[in-house]
């Protein structure tokens, strides 16, 4: 019986302790709360109103978000939709694919429907809160997590100025390499660090929420689902038992 | 009452209802000392189930082209009624289906369950695992994402190492130079007939060797020595109703944690459902780090602990070939584990290692270390049939009770 549990569990477990990925840069914890409605809301207006006007999110409606958050279409329409979309439709992004191609030194920027399910909510959560100042850029702006991307830092005036924190490498033969060792906050933006921490991790569980809006309806199925097989197999159990009380 | 009788009866005289009953369910007896391994038998049937009923209606809105699989498959999660729940079942299904055969396979080993008269029973068995896997293959490369399409691009590469023919083998499987449309299709018309259509003959052939020769139990003693003057054994139990009730209290169980992951841990981490997978293949795009889902990893470790591209594929063939001469490979006629040497227990356990071992070590990128590792872990791994073969000769083992014992 023991023996069969510890496979059982050795199995099983290694599943649920699996690590974040990542290029040797520690991730934040997003820590974002996915039954937290208000946040959601705030989440989802900020993802339009930043985000919409370069990315799409092809796989998600306007009007789903509705359903979801508590907005009527009516609502929806007001706040959610910039230009002629009908609430049923899909969110795609207002700039065409071939002009962001040559805004963005040819990377077209990528559909966000799934990106918090391919790279996880603290990858996003640390991504869009590692951005800093770098002339050499074509936006005038990297990121720590994402060398050089080709995404401007779109909450710069929320955030501030951050600028790396960064030493010199002279490698064998002379060739100097500048290495960022952190970020540093140069000059305070329009929101105070924690408040614009708490900003991010909105758009963040928003993003969340987008990549599979069906987890609202899962997670509140998920204890009647279980409580109904807990109730049956109490009387699965007592019926076996019965049958069995004449097996000598 | 008298009419319904009647009816049944019709039907009776002229199909073999309560003759089948009686063979396979009423008067079919089973050992009456099975214990919890005993129930991967069943619960490997209910996820069966579960994954052809799921599969029917994934297929109703599954789109099995290149252009539309991914989005077909967002369709489902996002737009179809209940196709969230429909997806998840039968992608956690797919691991659950593995989860119970690799347990139902080691009840097998512990207690001697492929041993005279039951050798067919496990070729019956290993003839499914087989075909099971090739299921789970050509099922991953439906959804399109990059791992499937990765995935499938680096196994088929390996009928491309076979001498001579391989080439043009791999070409033939992808109907492509690169995996595509092609290879999509054929492997969904594979996918949801043709596998499906063998594992159920295979299914067919399995139970109906296992009710020619009747179960094995933990005590490893034929039931069928000791019958009492009706010729019923005296250790056993009929299938229905004692073993049916029971394993409804099996199916409960096994379908609470089968719940526990469809709704609170789909993704189980990133083992069930990979991240990389939520993006849309790209050919163009390799990504980083190319590791098949868990239950392919020990024999994809196996794979790379061999130097040579090849060998690497023969000694991955072989060690699923190797199961099938189980029955012949364990000379000892003491089938169950209670009744063997504590070597053989120390054999098996070191199995058990290693083969978990393995699949941890194909999930990761193979640095030198890891490499050794996993030789070291591949002569484990083939070291247990070579020491079983040696030791089961002449093995010491205590004495087997003529009856079962509770």
């Amino acid at each position: 019986m023991k023996r069969f549990g510890w496979i059982v569990a050795a199995l099983v477990f290694p599943a649920a302790v699996m690590a974040e990925g990542g290029h040797g840069m520690r991730l934040e914890k997003a820590d974002i709360d996915i039954a937290d409605t208000a946040s959601l809301q705030r989440g989802a207006q900020l993802f339009v109103d930043n985000c919409l006007s370069c990315h799409s999110a092809k796989y998600m409606r306007y009007n789903r978000i509705g359903q979801d958050l508590g907005w009527t279409d009516e609502e929806v329409k007001q706040r959610l939709i910039k230009g002629e979309a009908k609430v049923g439709e899909i969110m795609v992004s207002a700039m065409p694919a071939d002009y962001a191609k040559t805004a963005f030194n040819g990377a077209v920027p990528p559909d966000l429907s799934l990106t918090a399910r391919s790279r996880g909510a603290d990858w996003l959560y640390t991504y869009l809160r590692s951005f800093y100042v770098d002339p050499a850029r074509p936006t005038g702006a990297n990121n720590l997590l994402f060398k050089d991307v080709s995404m401007p830092n779109v909450f710069w005036r929320e955030q501030g100025m951050v600028m790396p924190v960064t030493h010199e490498v002279v490698h064998e033969g002379g060739a100097k390499e500048i290495v960022v060792d952190g970020l540093r906050l140069e000059q305070p933006g329009t929101l105070k660090p924690e408040e614009f921490d708490a900003m991010i991790r909105d758009l963040v569980g928003f993003m969340v929420y987008m990549g599979e809006p069906a987890q609202l309806k899962r997670l509140a199925l998920g204890p009647w689902v279980l409580g109904f097989l807990a109730l049956f197999f109490v009387i699965a159990y007592l019926l076996k038992k019965e049958y069995w009380r004449d097996v000598k | 009452m008298n009419a319904l009788r009647k009816i049944f009866y019709w039907f009776d005289d002229r199909l073999p209802i309560s003759h089948f009953w009686n063979a396979h369910l009423s008067g079919y007896y089973v050992p009456k000392n099975l214990n919890l391994w005993y129930f991967f038998g069943s619960l490997a049937l209910t996820v069966f189930v579960i994954q052809i009923v799921s599969g029917i209606w994934l297929t109703m809105n599954y789109k099995p082209s290149a252009a539309d699989a991914f989005a077909s498959v967002e369709y489902i999660m996002r737009d179809v009624e209940w196709g969230w729940l429909i997806r998840y079942m039968h992608s956690t299904g797919a691991s659950a289906f593995f989860i119970v055969i690799y347990l139902h396979m080691l009840r097998g080993m512990m207690y001697g369950s492929y041993k005279k008269p039951r050798e067919l029973i496990w070729i019956f068995g290993m003839l499914i695992y087989v075909v099971l896997m090739a299921e789970a293959f050509m099922g991953y490369l439906l959804p399109w994402g990059q791992m499937s399409y990765w995935g499938a691009q680096v196994i088929i590469s390996l009928f491309g190492a076979i001498p001579f023919i391989g080439p043009d083998l791999a070409l033939w499987i992808r109907g492509d130079y690169v995996v595509g449309d092609a290879t999509l299709n054929r492997f969904f018309a594979l996918h949801v007939i043709a596998l499906p259509l063998v594992l159920l003959f295979l299914i067919g052939g399995h139970i109906m060797a296992l009710h020619e020769v009747g179960s094995n139990n933990p005590d490893g003693v034929e039931i069928k020595e000791h019958k009492d003057a009706q010729g019923r054994p005296l250790d056993g139990i009929p299938f229905h109703p004692y073993y049916t009730v029971k394993d409804i209290v099996g199916v409960t169980v096994f379908l609470f944690f089968f719940a526990i992951v469809v709704f609170y841990l789909p993704e189980m981490g990133g083992y069930f459902l990979e991240k990389p997978n939520f993006v849309p293949a790209n050919p163009m795009q390799t990504p980083e780090h190319i590791a098949p889902v868990w239950y392919f990893t020990p024999f994809y470790a196996i794979l790379r602990a061999v130097p040579d591209k090849f060998l690497g594929v023969v000694a991955m063939g072989a060690a699923i070939f190797i199961l099938f001469l189980l029955p012949w490979l364990d000379r000892n006629p003491v089938k169950s584990i209670r009744y063997r040497s504590t070597t053989f227990k120390a054999l098996l356990g070191m199995f058990v290692v290693s083969f978990m071992a393995l699949g941890w070590l194909g999930m990761k990128p193979a640095t030198p270390t890891l490499t050794l590792l996993a030789q070291f872990f591949t002569i484990l791994y083939f070291g247990y049939f070579a020491a079983l073969w040696w030791i089961s000769k002449n093995e010491k083992t205590k004495a087997v009770p003529e009856r079962v014992t509770r």
